[in-house]
């Protein structure tokens, strides 16, 4: 991969793209991976809320458990990014995420 | 009096963006998010040479999606009081539209504001520059590999306060450097201290402090999981623990009045905190007795302060 | 012609100022720069100069106050010298290559040790590859020009660098001469605030000050050289456009009695008016002497000084600065000595330090200056050590 030259970067080192970095897959650094139960999950947003990469995403989709309780949102992992440190499986008030050893 | 905040009330929006390269587990990271929330897109962050920014911004990627800068290391205070009258200056003359609210935080870790940064920091607080002040204080200069530094608490190993036969860990101070203390001697009209495991407390601060003119300080306490020597899933729990043993008092200083934010009822023994992190591991019961006797003092010296026992005794 | 008044150095800096309206000024005191800043809180306090004055609380502090204000599109102002200048000496770098302008006064003054608030150059020379312009004036008239000339082409979007003016301390700064000044709406027509880099602005969030790792730190300190090289186009197209504008012509170099020198003295700064002084009667005696300031000194005008010294035989440089361990012992002489070689030009030189710590130049001095100059002239092999002229041996 070819860098860009001195003449084509912008001059005094500024970044314009903000956020760029999601561009570098910090998911690559996993060996534990979290999975969500959606069963379990009651929608407190505690695993959101601590993740320290915002690799928890609420998403406005509808799930209904199989007991029947609805709910209006969904939490999805970005496993493009998510680094597996394992907070949200740890705070999480009703065990409904587990760390799963990641396999390549 | 307004409703006391939910979970539900933290914004959606993202304005530090995943990809940056913190530690898997950093508390640095979620307290970022945090402020960031509270702040809103108007806001320009002044940061010095830290964890935080190394990791946040190695050309060409950044993960910042607010307008943000790194000059050196003793600075974010003094660069964020420039970028702050600049706006003024810019106001006033009509370049930037006065109703504009932009923000401006600087946001240091405990080396580049304890000790490098004690300076700027200083001069930014007595000149009532408008800034908030942020110091995430992982008590030791992690970015370099963990040095100590002069938020190091008693009996921490860092590498350079390492055990061996004549030293065993940190040995000074008897009670580190009070930045609270420090700002609110700078007659701040805000200062307070915060914690990761408390986000919305921590949300609910900044956005308290920068509705506030003037000189502002939030000192947070920011578990680190390669300097404390814990597992990355416990991060949020022992920093959690830091305020259940009295270690991490929150609390807030505003006009003359101290405020605690996190009762604690009844405290867990300060033992607890410790054994979860392996820097503390060489301690013994003698060690952490002394350890006891001056989270004992300041619980004291806090409840005085606030006029009631907001922090009870140690259960059991 | 404008208002004439009778200003030192550093007042007359501070009129300039004032009329380039800055919107941050970021103040420390430190001897003999300190009236500056004072009469700027006076135009301040006065009301006719709306500005933010940051009393900062030391010099690293100050050039870090005026970063994060020119980060944000302010037009900022700073002055300083010797330990202060020592002081914030990384920042000068982080400035340069993050490209962001702003104008700072060096009143030149000694750095310590011994401690020292006179005037010598060494404070000017120790930061001569920060990557900023660096002008010296030798007089005040200049030294408040050179304020109008420094946001012209700080700012020109081909530019973007910072920029040094300076003067001797005391010498200067502190001695009473005619200054012209001009009204805030002919320095602004001359040097107008225009949005002309990249801003923090939350309606475009951009990131300054990364990390550039081995994989790109190279480029970055590529593209300032070619920026040192624009900005010797863009200082002469703005010295132009001073002298038709207020008539006062200035350029890279100032010659005086070259055209048919023999030998010459290189300097800068005042003390080129005692040599400039002392050559009228050497020519009086029939001495082929001329002499050579320099004004422009980052970037460097080696053609300039190259086609001024072509016909000269001998040139002696006169560093007011100590390099202690290097082959000429003087800055000037170096990047003298090597423009000369660079252009395959066979004039020689030798050295001259002077003037250390406030140590003032006579006649008499100058007159060694000569002598020496006159006894190498026609010699083979020139002394490489250079001459300490002043000091008791």
């Amino acid at each position: 991969m070819s860098l860009p030259g001195w003449r084509k970067l912008p001059i005094g080192v500024v970044i314009l793209t903000p956020g760029n970095s999601v561009e570098y897959k910090t998911g690559e650094w996993r060996t534990l991976r979290p999975e969500i139960d959606q069963e379990r999950c009651i929608r407190c947003r505690t695993c959101w809320m601590f993740c320290p990469e915002g690799t928890i995403l609420e998403v406005e989709e509808p799930y209904k458990t199989k007991a029947g309780r609805e709910y209006k949102i969904t939490y999805k992992v970005d496993y493009d990014h998510c680094k597996g440190c394992g907070i949200c499986a740890n705070e999480c008030p009703v065990k409904a995420i587990k760390m799963v050893e990641e396999v390549i | 009096m307004s409703k006391p905040l939910t979970v539900w009330d933290l914004p959606k929006e993202e304005y530090l963006a995943p990809g940056h390269r913190m530690c898997q587990g950093c508390a640095a990271a979620v307290i970022f998010r945090h402020v960031l929330k509270a702040a809103g897109k108007d806001v320009i962050i002044s940061m010095p040479t830290c964890c935080g920014e190394i990791t946040s911004t190695v050309y060409p990627q950044t993960a910042w999606r607010v307008p943000w800068i790194h000059v050196a290391f003793e600075n974010a205070a003094a660069v964020a009081s420039g970028i702050s009258a600049a706006i003024e200056a810019l106001k006033r003359k009509g370049e930037i539209p006065k109703d504009k609210d932009i923000k401006v935080i600087a946001i240091g870790g405990d080396g580049g504001t304890f000790d490098i940064g004690f300076q700027a920091l200083s001069g930014t607080l007595e000149r009532g520059d408008n800034v908030l002040y942020i110091c995430y204080d992982n008590e030791a200069y992690m970015n370099t590999g963990i040095q100590r530094s002069g938020a190091t608490p008693l009996g921490a190993w860092t590498t350079t306060t390492p055990v061996g036969k004549v030293w065993r860990g940190e040995w000074r101070p008897k009670k580190r450097k009070d930045l609270v203390a420090v700002a609110i001697a700078h007659n701040v009209p805000y200062a307070a201290t915060a914690n990761p495991a408390f986000p919305i407390d921590l949300y609910s601060k900044v956005k308290k402090a920068l509705s506030i003119r003037g000189p502002k300080l939030i000192h947070v306490l920011s578990s680190c999981v390669p300097g404390w020597r814990i597992e990355p899933e416990k991060s949020i729990e022992v920093a959690r623990l830091a305020v259940l043993t009295g270690m991490w008092i929150n609390y807030e200083y505003e006009n003359g009045i101290y405020r605690v934010t996190t009762p604690v009822p009844k405290r867990k023994p300060v033992k607890e905190y410790l054994r979860m992190q392996g820097r503390f591991r060489h301690l013994t019961d003698e060690d952490i007795k002394k350890i006891q006797e001056l989270v004992d003092a300041e619980v004291e010296r806090i409840n005085k302060l606030v006029g009631k026992e907001v922090i009870g005794p140690v259960e059991g | 012609m404008g208002k004439v008044l009778p200003l030192g150095g550093n007042y007359a800096v501070a009129y300039a100022v004032k009329a380039c309206k800055p919107d941050v000024i970021t103040a420390y005191p430190i001897s003999p720069q300190t009236t500056i800043v004072e009469r700027l809180s006076e135009f301040v306090a006065n009301g006719e100069l709306d500005a933010e004055f940051l009393h900062v609380e030391s010099e690293h502090s100050a050039l870090s106050v005026a970063i994060g204000a020119a980060a944000v599109g302010a037009r900022t102002y700073s002055a300083t010298c010797s330990q202060g200048l020592a002081l914030m000496n990384e920042l000068l770098y982080i400035m340069s290559y993050i490209r962001l302008p702003m104008t700072l006064t060096i009143v030149a003054r000694a750095l310590s040790a011994p401690i020292n608030i006179w005037n010598d150059h060494s404070d000017f020379m120790s930061v001569m590859d920060a990557g900023w312009i660096m002008m010296m004036s030798a007089s005040n008239q200049e030294a408040y020009d050179e304020i109008l000339l420094a946001y012209r082409i700080a700012e020109d979007p081909r530019v973007l660098l910072p920029v040094i003016t300076s003067m001797d301390g005391y010498i200067q700064s502190h001695v009473v001469e005619p200054v012209e000044i001009v009204d805030d709406e002919e320095a602004l027509s001359f040097a107008p605030k225009r949005k002309t880099w990249v801003t923090l602005d939350p309606d475009k969030p951009v990131t300054m000050g990364p990390v550039g790792d081995p994989s790109w730190y190279f480029e970055f300190k590529r593209q300032l050289w070619e920026a040192m090289k624009e900005a010797r186009t863009v200082f002469d197209e703005a010295t132009a456009e001073f002298a038709k504008k207020f008539g006062r012509s200035y350029s890279a170099i100032e010659t005086y009695m070259l055209d048919d020198a023999e030998v010459a003295i290189v300097g800068m700064g005042s003390f080129m008016g005692t040599i400039r002084a002392y050559i009228d009667r050497a020519r009086r005696d029939g001495i082929k002497v001329g002499a050579l300031r320099v004004k422009l000194f980052r970037p460097f005008p080696s053609e300039d000084i190259v086609k001024a010294l072509s016909n000269v035989k001998l040139v002696g440089v006169m560093d007011r600065a100590l390099v202690p361990g290097s082959p000429t012992g003087g800055v000037l002489h170096s990047d003298v000595a090597c423009a000369i070689k660079q252009a395959g030009l066979d004039v020689r030189t030798l050295g001259y330090i002077a003037g250390l710590g406030g140590r003032l130049l006579t006649m008499d001095n100058v007159k060694q200056m000569i002598d020496i100059l006159l006894k190498y002239k026609d010699v083979k092999e020139v002394p490489k050590e250079p001459f300490f002229i002043g000091v008791r041996e």
